[in-house]
């Protein structure tokens, strides 16, 4: 079981061995080709951002796909002049930080009960937080928003924190449980005999043991608040409170016509996701997949 | 199991459900209250079903339905290209780790950020333009996001570059974690390479596409809004307006919340043919791996 947060581990043994006789089936040159070519269209946005961000505006007008030379790092100091990327920046790992945190919690604790405790309605909130996974925010976007307007939880951190945190949730159980029911009964029962009380089982054997679990769980839900567009336009209209993703559609309409800029301003605005990605890619892969990959 | 007083398991679910209760089952029931509901501020006067005519007059919302299906004709499409190049991988071509980790870069990639600078790419004297130019294809360097005949074919394209790195990092676990056997067994009585995609790996990620199915599905239907409103702002005119953004058009900017909430409603119910189908899937997926 559990295999949603197992499977990669499992195919991290697989890769290991390699297999020459695979060379021998599809001819290898059209493969790489083929690759080659996907290759090069899955970077080639990347390419024109970053090479556009370091070029004049002559530059670029002149010849688009070369490499900028000589580099010009003016786009930088225009971009972040123009736009408040700090403040964007700010507000983004505000937002970030605290609804993985409460999504985090929440989950945990309701995993554990699902997972390791027996009461009535059980399955039932493990079915419907499943299905809640795939419920598209926009359907709920009215009524909240309705609402919040009323609670006065508008252009708030709390407010979007608290929608953000919601949203996730259903999939921080969903994996939580999943984790929770792999791990072994015999280290539970023996903290038991110990005396252990239930809340104390959970923070000294449950978390610990699920370190990989967790750390997926929050960067993939770091990732997708980051990233998340509707809500944060929606509940965080105000200057002050603007992400970083509403941020860079404000920056866009702004400079328009200048697109080193531009580029420039979308570049700063990926390097945390880029950074992360590079360090952390396998915490990525084994979170996306998690929940779909069944052994 | 842990034997704990009868009342103990609520307090440790009790703040996820008053999250949930907040964030969703409160919208969800408001939600189909707002659609017969001219609202003012927090509610308004019962109208029956007078937003669903409302918005069925509206040729806007037409557009928006048929966009919204057209879009699903991208799943296809990903399915096929995740499982293409997922086989390719797994078949550990030369250099295939560099391969997967760059084919799942654009995904990594925000979607205000990829749809503005695609947006750029996608110009009339954009750089995809001069590139077509350049190696003869004049015929083809067309007005990709100005033409209301292009417009949402570009947005489904941004969309399948993005997302198909996720399909293919999602096939390429499951190829990964199946056993070599069948594979082997097959090659050496003979079977070819697409033999042996169609008899051997087809067969065996079957879940893995159900499951991506379902998810590209929804993705399609109700995830889009950031990519169509970063590329075209669902224009030109409505010709790349999706069942989103019309529920953000008419009820943030027209200040129409009973006719965005009608419309919210059919989109839910579109999508509740999915959920349904997911839960099926996942049941059926936990029953065959023997959860207690």
């Amino acid at each position: 079981m559990s295999a949603a947060v197992e499977a990669p581990e499992r195919s991290a043994g697989a890769e290991t061995p390699a297999r020459a006789p695979a060379r021998r089936r599809w001819p290898g040159v059209a493969r790489q080709l083929f690759l080659l070519a996907a290759a090069l269209v899955a970077l080639y946005p990347v390419f024109f951002m970053v090479t556009t961000a370091f070029k004049t505006q002559d530059q670029y007008l002149s010849n688009p796909y070369s490499l900028p030379w000589p580099i010009s790092l003016d786009n930088f100091s225009n971009a972040t002049r123009g736009g408040s990327f700090l403040t964007w920046f700010k507000n983004s790992v505000i937002l970030t930080v605290g609804s993985c945190i409460i999504s985090t919690g929440c989950a945990a604790l309701a995993a554990y009960a699902i997972a390791r405790m027996r009461f009535f309605g059980r399955d039932v909130l493990l079915s419907l937080s499943t299905a809640l996974m795939v419920v598209p925010p926009v359907v709920m976007l009215m009524p909240l928003f309705i609402l919040f307007t009323n609670l006065e939880l508008i252009d708030s951190y709390q407010g979007a924190i608290l929608v953000y945190s919601g949203l996730t949730l259903p999939f921080s159980i969903y994996m939580l449980t999943n984790f929770f029911r792999s791990i072994p009964n015999e280290l539970v029962e023996s903290a038991l005999t110990d005396g252990a009380r239930s809340l104390q089982i959970l923070w000294r054997i449950m978390l610990p043991l699920s370190m990989p679990a967790l750390v997926t769980l929050v960067v993939v839900n770091a990732l997708w608040v980051w990233n998340e567009l509707l809500i944060a336009l929606v509940f965080l209209p105000d200057d002050k409170y603007k992400t970083l993703m509403v941020g860079v559609t404000v920056f866009r309409s702004k400079y328009n016509l200048d697109v080193p800029v531009t580029m420039a301003g979308m570049l700063l605005a990926s390097i945390p996701m880029l950074l992360l990605y590079l360090f952390g890619q396998r915490f990525f892969i084994r979170g996306l997949t998690a929940g779909a990959v069944k052994g | 199991m842990l034997r704990t007083r009868p009342w103990v398991p609520y307090l440790y679910v009790a703040p996820a459900i008053a999250l949930l209760a907040l964030i969703f089952a409160y919208p969800l029931v408001r939600v189909f209250d707002f659609s017969t509901r001219l609202i003012r501020g927090a509610s308004g006067p019962y109208v029956g079903s007078l937003n669903y005519r409302l918005v069925w007059e509206d040729p806007t919302f037409h557009d928006a339905l048929k966009h919204s299906a057209m879009l699903l004709l991208a799943v296809p499409v990903l399915v096929f290209l995740s499982i293409v190049f997922s086989v390719l991988l797994y078949e550990r071509a030369r250099g295939w780790r560099v391969y997967r980790s760059v084919l799942f870069l654009p995904y990594i990639l925000a979607v205000p950020i990829v749809g503005i600078v695609a947006s750029y790419i996608f110009e009339l004297n954009g750089s995809l333009n001069g590139l077509l130019r350049g190696v003869g294809l004049d015929g083809l360097a067309l007005d990709w996001l100005g033409s209301e005949k292009l417009s949402l074919l570009t947005v489904g394209i941004v969309i399948v570059w993005r997302e198909v790195g996720f399909g293919i990092v999602l096939f390429l676990a499951r190829l990964l974690s199946m056993s070599d056997e069948p594979i082997e067994a097959a090659r050496i009585d003979g079977a070819g390479w697409w033999q042996r995609l169609w008899f051997v790996i087809l067969p065996e990620l079957r879940g893995t596409i159900e499951f991506y199915v379902v998810v590209a599905a929804i993705t399609m239907l109700a995830w889009v809004f950031a990519y169509v409103y970063t590329l075209t702002g669902g224009g030109p005119g409505t010709s790349s307006t999706v069942l989103e953004l019309y529920i953000y058009n008419q009820g943030l900017r027209n200040s129409l919340p009973g006719m965005a909430s009608a419309v919210a409603v059919i989109l839910f119910l579109i999508t509740l043919v999915f959920v349904v189908l997911q839960v099926f899937l996942r049941a059926r997926a936990n029953r065959q791996e023997g959860y207690a």
